[in-house]
């Protein structure tokens, strides 16, 4: 197994969050052209599991299950993540708990 | 004239302990934040410690809503296949304000900003400030949010770890990702007196908070923690970006997962419902990533600040918001009084963080986070070396039992006695 391998499900967490997406916008933008080493950084680091790559190495993010913690900004910041903003008035998690 | 004396970014516990100075004062102070209410966007562990809260409200143990108060520290150093705990408990842990207590943030920002709105700051959410106005000197005078440009005399950025405002602010550089965790974080359901039981807490208003290093991370630099709520327990991982981005041997979240189905860690959440996942990321270089704290017009407080220690048995940062947040409040109704809220006439505000404990412990631990990030046995090595030594004691075969000291010497010859030298000279330098 590689390390970037897993087998929990995140997206079945995530949809016990509260969310209101901004179907409009995107509030994180990655670069066109993507060096894998540094997309492999964000699939480590992302507590959202929102940086995938699937069995035939095709890579995938959605923002939608954004948790707007900015650990991507600080991994990738300088690389591959071009834009990072706060998402649109009233979008975003919203944590009941937190 | 300004539209405001002060506006503050950010609702959490700086920026909503600085409003309510700064009202308390008699001054007009509009609070920005971003989430639908105060606490929709933040996330702590989480444990606060009671003392500076306590400067500010004396009686918060009466309104504010708490979860537990911590009577069991817990620390461990866990292998994939045991875990070694010492569990402690005092008198000293329950003495008024010297006790600390869990928090959810959600319910616990939003009782603090209530408490700045009595005291009659106004609040504005829902929507993020997006910049800075500065008059023609450069000394800041506002914010923009949308289409509204609002102004001050002063303007306190308590907008937490992932600041877009302190670049501009104070020309803050963006944290190296070898000074910042990631924290990732579920909250689990579980009825009340079923938690005080499996703590072991005397009733439901007490509880446990537990740091867990080793496999918790899969022995990359970083730790689990949980702490117990009234109703439901937060359970979690902190792992530095850096380590764990390039050589951690997991995902985050698959850490997280693994630690929930750890024989020390299942029977504690089992029949528990996972209610919430949460990200949160921990400034833990503290000072020596700490941006400027004043600028003209401006002062930052709490994590953009980057206010956090982290020294392993030890995790604070809300404890320091709320100190800083009082002490830039009062600083900076002070300088408005004084008619000079330049970053000389707001220096005070340091000078202030200087004398109490922030500034102090901030800099008496500044070297813990280059050595806890390099103390790679501690995660990856001393875990298995307790767990072989605890072995020796507590497993029981009916063989031949050799001299302790042959289990000892055994057991410490897998990490090294230089290493543990080494270590233990480490361990002394850093704290």
């Amino acid at each position: 197994m590689s390390r970037l391998d897993y087998t929990v499900n995140v997206d079945e967490y995530l949809a016990l969050n509260k969310y209101e997406v901004d179907e409009e916008s995107a509030h994180i933008e990655l670069a066109e052209d993507q060096d894998p080493a540094e997309f492999d950084k964000l699939i480590m680091v992302c507590p959202a599991a929102l940086y995938k790559r699937d069995e035939d190495g095709n890579v995938s993010f959605d923002y939608a299950g954004c948790l707007e913690c900015g650990t991507c900004r600080i991994i990738c910041g300088d690389t591959i993540i071009k834009k990072w903003e706060n998402p649109g008035p009233t979008m975003g998690v919203e944590y009941r708990f937190g | 004239m300004a539209d405001f004396d002060a506006i503050v970014v950010g609702a959490g516990c700086a920026g909503s302990v600085a409003a309510y100075e700064l009202a308390s004062a008699g001054k007009s102070v509009l609070v920005v934040e971003r989430g639908n209410f105060a606490g929709a966007k933040n996330m702590t562990g989480g444990r606060i410690y009671s003392h500076a809260l306590k400067l500010v409200f004396p009686n918060f143990e009466e309104e504010a809503p708490l979860e537990r108060r911590i009577t069991h520290e817990r620390i461990s150093l866990m292998s994939d296949d045991a875990n070694f705990t010492i569990d402690f408990s005092s008198k000293a842990m329950k003495q008024e304000g010297r006790d600390s207590y869990s928090v959810l943030r959600g319910p616990f920002d939003q009782w603090l900003a209530g408490k700045a709105e009595e005291a009659g700051a106004e609040f504005i959410y829902g929507i993020a400030v997006e910049s800075l106005v500065k008059d023609d000197a450069g000394k800041i005078c506002g914010v923009r949010a949308g289409e509204d440009e609002i102004t001050a005399e002063v303007v306190l950025l308590c907008d937490g770890v992932n600041s877009l405002l302190t670049a501009e602010a104070v020309g803050a550089k963006r944290p190296p990702a070898s000074a910042i965790a990631v924290g990732i974080k579920e909250v689990i359901e579980l009825p009340a007196s079923v938690i005080t039981d499996r703590v072991l807490a005397a009733s439901d208003d007490e509880g446990a908070a537990w740091l867990i290093a080793g496999d918790s991370t899969k022995g990359t630099f970083g730790g689990g923690f949980m702490y117990t709520n009234r109703e439901s327990i937060s359970l979690g991982v902190v792992a530095g970006i850096e380590a764990t981005a390039t050589h951690g041997r997991a995902p985050v979240y698959q850490m997280l997962e693994d630690l929930k189905s750890h024989d020390a860690v299942a029977p504690l959440i089992q029949g528990g419902k996972v209610v919430e996942h949460s990200g949160h990321m921990v400034p833990e270089g503290g000072i020596n990533i700490m941006p400027p704290l004043v600028g003209d017009g401006v002062l930052l407080a709490g994590e953009s600040a980057m206010m956090c220690i982290n020294l392993g048995y030890q995790v604070r940062g809300m404890d320091y918001a709320v100190a800083a947040g009082m002490h830039a409040g009062r600083e900076a109704a002070r300088a408005i009084d004084a008619g000079d809220t330049s970053a000389e006439g707001l220096s005070s505000y340091v000078a202030a963080l200087e004398a109490s404990f922030v500034l102090r412990d901030l800099r008496q631990y500044r070297k813990v986070p280059a050595f806890m990030e390099g103390f790679t046995r501690m995660f990856d090595g001393y875990p298995q070396t307790v767990r072989d030594l605890m072995n020796g004691m507590f497993v029981v075969d009916g063989e031949p039992m050799p001299p302790m000291k042959k289990q000892v010497t055994g057991a410490l010859k897998s990490v090294g006695v230089m290493n543990l030298v080494k270590d233990a000279r480490g361990v002394m330098k850093a704290l």
